[in-house]
């Protein structure tokens, strides 16, 4: 169906790069959860996280109030975007700042590389952001003979190891002390051959391999958390200083962002500010925050650049029931708290977003047509714990029933569905959809029974399906959880092998090649 | 149709709904009654949590603080603006050279990193999460400043300690080139173990100032 609005395309065009996943959820979980290691560093990590988030949540009053705020201002964001990326626009090239629009990854890391290029220099620094890696802008960098160098010492470990992020915060979540000690000797050149695994020395490691980089770097490329329509400001939050080098050093700055992460107001920060640093690292505060608003007169970049990206968001944003996903401010806290998160790990959602965000928001940016992101609703017990933890308060239980929905229709609209399975599915979204999580989720799978025929057999799932079905029929559930289910299927495989094509045949295998 | 206009189009297609635009519920705390001396004991107690060290001293003892804090160290980094009653008298050898970096001689990269140290002064602080926040004016520096130096030492007046983030962040333009710095460089990024020192300074020294009595 084709419509016109207001002369503007009006289906959503969706977005492409490090956002699909390559093969289905229940063939890579399966694969990840055959290593103990990963699981035993994720388990550690998580528990960690989670208490200290706990301890410092719940030193605020009023974090059910800034939760609240959150929400709401979020709202009114996606409500009000247009008229808010004009206003951002208008201040930040008013104060020297230049503005760059791409439609997807392809036209960002094209205008990125261009600006490289127009400095005639073949390398930059960049400091941690989802929006580069999610439009792989490292490999298309490298392949225009431009070597990007990461500075934030998880998303150096990955790099130097060849390995993929895991973890939206904590990209190198799934290696220990040991194996990031071993990776340094390998892979760093120059390094202490006495270097110990202590957590200390391998950050001192770290500032030594990247202090004459930071200091000599011509072009920085950046994200950002935040920016700032009233005034035209962007925020970057981070915790080394490896932020503040390369926001602050470089002659050039070019920052990438996705045109969701707008705010109305710098009354809007005092919110998030808080928010954000307690629900990710779970302190109080983070190290440090720059703020900068286009070019500041003898202080930092004399060239600040900005590419605002949409790539699926826009497609996102068109879908009333998903669009909320655009609300995320990726503090990972919906991982760290998630019961499916902790033992496959960020690996086997495909997508640079893991975790239950992952599993609402890469569908959403892709489509659900997109053969293995549809799978990505499935991958969760709809536990709700995501939800609670949430600091903008996404209901991502919902969403996933909804996109679960959206599934169904959509292998029922190419015939590949069962009339049977879709009259199950759709009872079963509509029951879901009712807002009571875990509890009627979890009793709501007998429905799965409507689906078997009268032999008590289900031959075809959707999208979860194709690992399952198509070995074996799966008895009709009478009363089995999906957790219960996983713990099951989980013991049976585990001491189960790597994944194929890992560099250090160790460690989890890589999410997509 | 260039790529803006597509987008915006695209934007505009996406919320033919016309979806609610709800006004920001605020109903958190924006306000603080504490007292200056509870702020402070307030902010010595969440900055010391991040390993930063803090003094608490009279204005009258500023001067002197910092000269004790300067001993020994090599060169030390001050902006053009700083309080020229803090600093140290020049007393001979105890007390390191200071340069100043000014806006019409800023010194280089190379400088800056072979200083020992550098002070600044500050303009506000948040004593809820222990945060320091520059905003460039005098006496602070541009951010290249209090960055690059291994050590950096900080001066906060009390008055310009609030309770609360959002009472700071009223107090402050957001149009300036802003740095909030909660304790020394720090990662998390081994197994979610918090290690300090990492790119920018390694340490924090924190003078916090008294207001003059009366
Ligand atoms: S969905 Fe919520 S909890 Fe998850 S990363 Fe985004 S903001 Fe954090």
């Amino acid at each position: 169906m084709s419509q016109t609005f207001l002369g503007m395309p009006s289906l959503p065009v969706h977005g492409e790069g490090n956002i699909h996943a390559t093969e289905p959820f229940p063939a890579a979980a399966r694969r990840e959860l055959g290593n103990a290691q990963l699981r035993a560093n994720l388990g550690h990590a998580t528990r960690t996280i989670r208490d200290k988030r706990l301890k410092v949540v719940a030193e605020l009053p009023d974090w059910e109030q800034l939760r609240e705020a959150g929400s709401t201002i979020k709202q009114n964001v996606m409500a009000r975007l247009p008229e808010l990326l004009e206003q951002f626009e208008e201040n930040f090239t008013a104060r020297g700042g230049t503005i760059h629009w791409a439609r997807d990854a392809a036209e960002a890391n094209a205008t990125v590389a261009a600006l490289v290029r127009e400095q005639g220099v073949d390398e930059v620094v960049k400091v941690k952001s989802m929006a580069t890696q999610e439009i792989g802008l490292n490999e298309y960098l490298e392949e225009q003979g431009i070597a990007a160098f990461e500075t934030d010492l998880a998303e150096l470990i990955v790099q130097l190891d060849h390995d993929k992020p895991s973890h939206i915060l904590v990209p190198a979540i799934h290696k220990n002390r040991t194996e990031v000690r071993d990776i340094f000797l390998r892979e760093m050149p120059g390094v202490d051959p006495a270097l110990t695994d202590d957590p200390a020395r391998l950050a001192d490691a770290a500032r030594t391999h990247l202090r004459r980089k930071f200091l000599t770097a011509k072009v920085a490329v950046s994200g950002a958390n935040f920016a700032l329509a009233d005034s035209g400001t962007l925020a970057v939050v981070e915790s080394e200083g490896n932020g503040r080098m390369c926001l602050t050093l470089p002659e050039t700055l070019i920052t990438v962002m996705g045109i969701e992460k707008l705010l109305p107001a710098w009354q809007d920060l005092e919110v998030f500010m808080q928010l954000l640093p307690r629900s990710s690292t779970g302190e109080r505060m983070n190290p440090y925050t720059s703020l900068w608003t286009g070019v500041a007169e003898g202080d930092g970049p004399r060239n600040v650049h900005l590419v605002l990206l949409d790539n699926g968001r826009s497609a996102a944003l068109a879908d009333e029931m998903g669009r909320s996903a655009l609300h995320c401010i990726r503090c990972s806290a919906c991982m760290n708290v998630c019961p499916v998160y902790e033992r496959t790990g960020g690996h086997a959602y495909g997508s640079t977003y893991p975790g239950p965000i992952g599993a609402i928001l890469s569908p959403l940016l892709t489509g659900i047509e997109s053969e293995d992101n549809s799978t990505l609703p499935y991958a969760s017990s709809l536990c709700g714990a995501c939800y609670d933890a949430c600091p903008v308060k996404i209901n991502i239980p919902d969403i996933l029933v909804h996109l679960r929905g959206q599934d169904v229709d959509s292998k029922r609209g190419k015939g590949k569905l069962p009339s049977q399975m879709d009259a199950a599915m759709q009872a079963a979204s509509w029951a879901l959809s009712s807002g009571r999580r875990l509890g009627l989720a979890e009793k709501a799978l007998p429905l799965g029974r409507l689906a078997a025929g009268p032999d008590r057999k289900i031959t075809s799932l959707p999208g979860i399906a194709a690992g399952w079905t198509q070995s074996r029929d799966i008895p009709a559930p009478p009363a089995e959880s999906f957790r219960a289910w996983w713990r099951r299927e989980h013991g049976k495989e585990s001491g189960h092998g790597q994944g194929p094509g890992h560099p250090t045949g160790q460690g989890p295998a890589e999410g997509k090649p | 149709m260039n790529a803006r206009d597509e987008i915006l189009g695209r934007v505009r297609a996406a919320l033919r709904d016309a979806p609610a635009a709800p006004e920001p519920a605020r109903a958190y705390r924006r306000t603080s009654g504490m007292t200056e001396e509870a702020r402070i004991e307030l902010l010595v107690d969440r900055l010391v949590d991040y390993k930063a060290q803090v003094w608490v001293v009279d204005p009258g003892q500023v001067a002197e603080r910092i000269a004790e804090l300067l001993a020994g160290t090599g060169e030390c980094i001050v902006p053009a603006g700083f309080n020229p009653a803090w600093l140290p008298a020049d007393s001979g050898e105890t007390v390191p050279r200071m340069r100043t970096d000014a806006p019409e001689g800023p010194l280089t990269l190379a400088e800056l990193d072979a200083a020992g140290a550098v002070l600044t002064a500050s303009a506000a602080a948040v004593a809820q999460t222990g945060t320091i926040i520059l905003d460039g004016s005098p006496g602070q520096g541009r951010r290249a400043i209090s960055l690059v130096p291994d050590r950096h030492i900080c001066v906060v007046e009390a008055a310009h300690i609030a309770e609360l983030l959002p009472e700071a962040l009223a107090r402050l333009d957001g149009t300036r080139p802003i740095t909030m710095i909660s304790g020394p460089s720090a990662t998390s990024d081994i197994e979610l173990e918090r290690v300090e020192g990492v790119h920018g300074p390694r340490n924090l020294e924190v003078v916090v100032v008294r207001s003059p009595v009366g």
